[in-house]
């Protein structure tokens, strides 16, 4: 029987995956191995980051510990990069704050590992030539600070609204190597961000139901959609967001 | 730890209630004021004045101002 063929491959790619340690990095990081990408995977937290190392399918994968919004960390990341024909970036934080209580340091915290590293590491990549021609570029963005946002939540809207912004500038100047720049735009994904307490499990189930398809993503969900953005079948999309929400935008 | 000052902070995270209101012995949830928005406000005020990470489970099974007193203070040590 002839081989069935598959768009969505990432075979014969070379992929670099942040914050793959936890949550939604670590889905992507599976899911694109299993769609036969080579890895590169990147977290904060070695043990966990081994953690996602042992859950990959496949060889030829990589793990560096490395914690992006530290200069030196991010020199020796770019440094240690095979040419990329992907790259991911996950690394996020949400702190809820209300206005009131919003000091320089929150905002600084928020945007150095929500934005600023993203911004920077892109930066490298482009500096160093670590991207081949055609390479694409995902950046997990969110709903928040893009289409809506939450009580407390501006600080984290704000970091992935730039994030947004970003990704649309980097697609223009990336566009004639054809390298193609896009985002995801999760809703809240079942994830060890909201497990924290800050938030009663009550709280979550009233969020639940406002969205249409009555349950929140998983971190799978998103990793789906970014294998479309990283594969051929997304060859002529660019400085695109992919709303992922089980239609909470719709309301 | 001063409960004076702390239900002096407590009262800060309401817009409308009077500050004559507030006592250690305050049922606080039962304050006209008291929305889901008021438990960020206090989880807001104790990370920022006392350094102190509160959760809102914390917060719902507190009944009065002084039992979130005696926890910010316990979690100080």
């Amino acid at each position: 029987m002839a081989e069935l063929s598959n768009p969505f491959s990432l075979v014969g790619k070379t992929i670099l995956v942040t914050g793959a340690s936890s949550g939604i990095g670590k889905a992507i990081a599976i899911e694109c191995a299993k769609m036969g990408g080579e890895l590169i995977i990147t977290g904060r937290n070695k043990e966990r980051l081994q953690e996602t190392f042992l859950a990959l399918q496949g060889v030829h994968h990589t793990q560096i510990t490395a914690d992006l919004s530290n200069e030196a960390d991010l020199e020796t990341l770019i440094d240690a990069l095979p040419p990329l024909d992907g790259c991911v970036n996950n690394a996020g934080i949400n702190r809820p704050l209300l206005t009131q209580f919003v000091e320089k340091k929150d905002v600084l915290d928020v945007f150095d590992i929500n934005a600023f590293a993203l911004f920077l590491l892109a930066q490298k990549l482009v500096q160093h030539k670590k991207l081949k021609k055609k390479a694409s570029l995902v950046f997990t963005s969110s709903i928040s600070g893009v289409f809506c946002s939450s009580v407390g939540g501006s600080l984290y809207s704000a970091s992935k609204g730039a994030v947004n912004g970003y990704a649309k500038g980097l697609a223009l100047d990336l566009a004639n190597r054809g390298i193609r720049v896009n985002s995801v735009n999760p809703g809240i994904i079942q994830t060890n961000l909201f497990s924290e307490g800050t938030i009663t499990q009550e709280q979550l189930d009233e969020q639940m139901q406002r969205y249409p398809l009555k349950r929140f993503g998983k971190p799978e969900e998103v990793a789906y959609a970014v294998i479309y953005l990283l594969s051929d079948a997304s060859e002529w999309v660019t400085g695109s967001n992919l709303v992922i929400d089980g239609g909470f935008t719709l309301l | 730890m001063n409960i004076e000052q702390f239900i002096q902070d407590f009262a800060s995270c309401f817009e409308d209630t009077e500050a004559s209101e507030f006592q250690a012995t305050t049922v606080f949830k039962d304050l006209d004021e008291w929305d889901s928005l008021t438990t960020l406000a206090i989880i807001g005020m104790c990370s920022k004045k006392y350094n102190t990470k509160v959760t809102g489970i914390e917060i719902r099974e507190a009944a009065t101002i002084a039992d979130v007193f005696n926890l910010v203070s316990s979690k100080n040590g």
